[in-house]
């Protein structure tokens, strides 16, 4: 993590869908002996806080910013918190939000990407999901919300594992894989998770998209990435060989894509640009390693929605395979044009 | 302190940086008054520190916790703290306490009248206390961003997200919207009462003729507009967020419709904030590297009073007279310079 970064206070997005257990996960934050105060965002005051702790009631007030981006929406209630917090610098060393059971995590997350002074007093760490594991297949068929929430996630706390059986157990954890393949999932009853799991995270600092490869590489190698071109016939089991079932959600997917060979970077640029302006609204999230022409260093980004970061991030090692690999994970994403305008991105 | 590297073009710049009285506040700062002959620098939180033209300091705590909001009109502050109070402090150094919410929720902004009203918004709800008269309370549509009365009789403007809202506040229904879309955070009216002015989230100001509601875009800002002051007279309107001085021309009935404004005073940082001198043609800009600039409207000379080289300039105020100038960036170094 570069010093800049470091010196920004992390923020955590605490998502979930209504009774999940997210209240549960932040009083065990907020409840062990870390010795860290926390600056904690809610909707409700609820049971919850530390006297140690500051909580701060929020409205979620969401609105579009004037760009003609109708993705575009920010938590001006949030631009306002912050705003208000960065008077009490160091007297707290982290924030975590907690969203409403029914919000779309993309207006907090943007939040942190347009504001300017949010952006420079504090950085996105992660968005940490907590779930249902008795629930959560149900909601993924009646409730976008729930949808939304795991698709984003970052971490997700898949929650209540008490209350399931081994089967219903892997039923779910497929369904939370086919639609993101790559957050990370702990089990857990009473959200017992490791704080450190869930906290300081880095998810959005492009200087650790390197740490995420592992990631990456496991669900690649999961061949996950939806190389077979199947039918309608979504919903399907497909047996790997490891006895995971995967599921392909109807609506919400994520695409990978992968090339050994270079990339032009005035074609891709402007590509990857265009799309993410044309389909922003279906791509939640988006992340690259990418290996350009004539280029020894790695390029990194990420994005939400229409809002995309990048940069050099640092040399390719010697002997470090010069590979390019993309992620979206988005609704109804369009697979064909994507793969070919990735394909014409490629120096023949 | 760093040197001040002056650029080739204002190698001839005068300076008067010899001549200010150094304040070491240690607190951070967030906005500056003055109080009588005493400048106030208010903190970010608890304390506002009373300094005189010695250099003496006097601390008082106002709130128990942070302060968010602060006006004043050079007799009293009013301020609004992460505390759920309002408080005032006068210039014996003599705090009050005007109002709490019931919630304790935050008091996001103030605002305060020359007959002695005052304003103070939490969350959706702004709420007007005018003398011996009972406290009136309008909610707009969303959060408050910004309060301001104005000029002439008991009239409050309150910047929301998509518009602003002018009250009457002893007038039953009288509530206008004004709309644009868009959050609107500070708020103030022209001198003349004939303009209304927001600072929106994005980069950019918005205005209304209030004879009718003309609306007037003011661009180009490559960031928010944080600090807004009125030239003596009220015939331009200085703003920060630009890496020069922007004032936007009001002098004629349209406003500046259809006129590029001034830019003085550029440097290699960004305004971060502006006090225009309450009678010349003079203004005091602060930035984002910490220098201190007094700039001639007319012609754009320029005086140096600060060099750069510390955190951004966060307050900046003229005393009545316009004799005295005080500053202080974000740490709590600041200074007084005596004109």
């Amino acid at each position: 993590m570069s010093e800049a970064t470091a010196q920004k206070i992390p923020v955590t997005v605490l998502t979930g869908y209504l009774g999940a257990g997210k209240t549960t996960l932040l009083n065990r934050i907020l409840s062990e002996n870390h010795g860290k105060k926390y600056a904690v965002i809610v909707n409700e005051f609820g049971e919850i806080g530390i006297d140690n702790d500051l909580i701060i009631g929020a409205d979620e007030e969401v609105f579009e910013m004037n760009n003609g981006c109708i993705c575009c929406t920010v938590r001006g209630d949030l631009v306002r918190i912050m705003d208000g917090l960065m008077k009490r610098k160091g007297k707290f060393d982290a924030i975590i939000v907690e969203t409403t059971g029914l919000a779309d995590p993309a207006p907090v997350a943007q939040t942190f990407f347009v504001d300017e002074d949010v952006q420079k007093n504090a950085r996105l760490d992660a968005v940490v999901t907590v779930a249902d594991a008795k629930w959560l297949s149900d909601r993924l068929k009646d409730a976008p919300e729930a949808k939304n929430q795991i698709a984003f996630a970052d971490v997700i706390v898949l929650n209540k594992t008490d209350l399931v059986n081994k089967g219903e157990l892997a039923e779910v954890e497929a369904r939370i894989r086919g639609i993101n393949p790559y957050a990370k999932l702990h089990r857990t009853e009473r959200c017992s998770v490791a704080l450190a799991d869930v906290l300081d995270r880095g998810a959005f600092d492009l200087d650790r998209i390197l740490d995420i490869e592992p990631d990456f590489l496991e669900a690649d190698d999961h061949d996950h990435d939806h190389d077979h071109h199947h039918g309608h016939d979504h919903h399907h089991d497909h047996d790997h060989g490891h006895g995971l079932k995967h599921y392909h959600d109807e609506d919400m997917q994520s695409l990978s894509l992968k090339t050994d060979k270079p990339l032009d970077p005035n074609v891709f640029m402007p590509w990857l640009q265009n799309l993410v302006q044309v389909e922003g609204g279906k791509i939640l999230r988006s992340k690259g390693i990418l290996a350009f022409h004539d280029d020894d260093d790695r390029y990194v980004f990420q994005g939400v929605h229409m809002m995309l970061e990048g940069n050099h991030q640092r040399k390719w090692k010697e002997g470090e395979k010069r590979e390019s690999r993309l992620v979206f994970i988005g609704r109804e994403l369009p697979e064909k044009a994507i793969r070919e305008g990735f394909e014409s991105c490629i120096v023949s | 302190m760093k040197e001040f590297t002056p650029s080739p073009d204002s190698a001839s710049i005068v300076s008067v940086t010899d001549r200010v009285k150094p304040v070491t506040l240690g607190m951070a700062v967030t906005s500056v008054h003055f109080l009588g002959s005493r400048a106030a620098f208010v903190g970010g939180e608890e304390n506002v520190a009373l300094v005189d033209a010695a250099g003496e300091i006097t601390t008082v705590v106002v709130h128990s916790g942070g302060i968010l909001s602060a006006a004043s009109d050079g007799k009293r502050i009013i301020m609004g703290g992460d505390d759920g109070k309002v408080v005032a402090l006068d210039a014996k150094g003599e705090v009050t306490l005007l109002a709490t919410d019931p919630k304790r929720r935050w008091i996001d902004a103030v605002a305060l009248h020359a007959d002695g009203a005052f304003a103070w918004s939490a969350g959706k709800i702004a709420t007007v206390k005018s003398g011996k008269n009972e406290e009136k309370s309008l909610e707009v549509p969303s959060t408050v961003g910004g309060l301001a009365f104005a000029p002439k009789g008991l009239r409050l403007a309150i910047a929301h997200y998509n518009g602003a809202t002018l009250w009457f506040p002893n007038m039953e229904g009288s509530a206008e919207f004004l709309p644009w879309a868009g959050s609107h955070h500070g708020v103030t009216f022209s001198p003349d009462n004939k303009f209304l002015v927001t600072a929106m989230h994005e980069p950019a100001l918005h205005g209304w003729r209030l004879a009718d509601n003309r609306h007037m875009r003011m661009t180009g800002y490559p960031g928010r507009v944080r600090s807004m002051s009125w030239s003596a007279g009220g015939k331009g309107l200085a703003t920060s967020g630009a890496d020069t001085v922007i004032i936007w021309p009001f002098a004629s009935k349209d406003g500046p419709m259809g006129k590029e404004p001034a830019m003085l005073a550029p440097l290699q940082a960004r305004v971060s904030v502006v006090a225009c001198h309450p009678k010349n043609d003079i203004l005091a800009a602060g930035y984002s590297d910490g220098t201190v600039l007094m700039v001639r409207m007319e012609d754009g000379a320029e005086i140096l009073v600060r060099r750069n080289g510390t955190p951004p300039v966060a307050g900046l105020a003229w005393n009545a007279k316009g004799t005295l100038l005080a500053f202080a960036d974000e740490n709590g170094d600041g200074g007084l310079l005596e004109l």
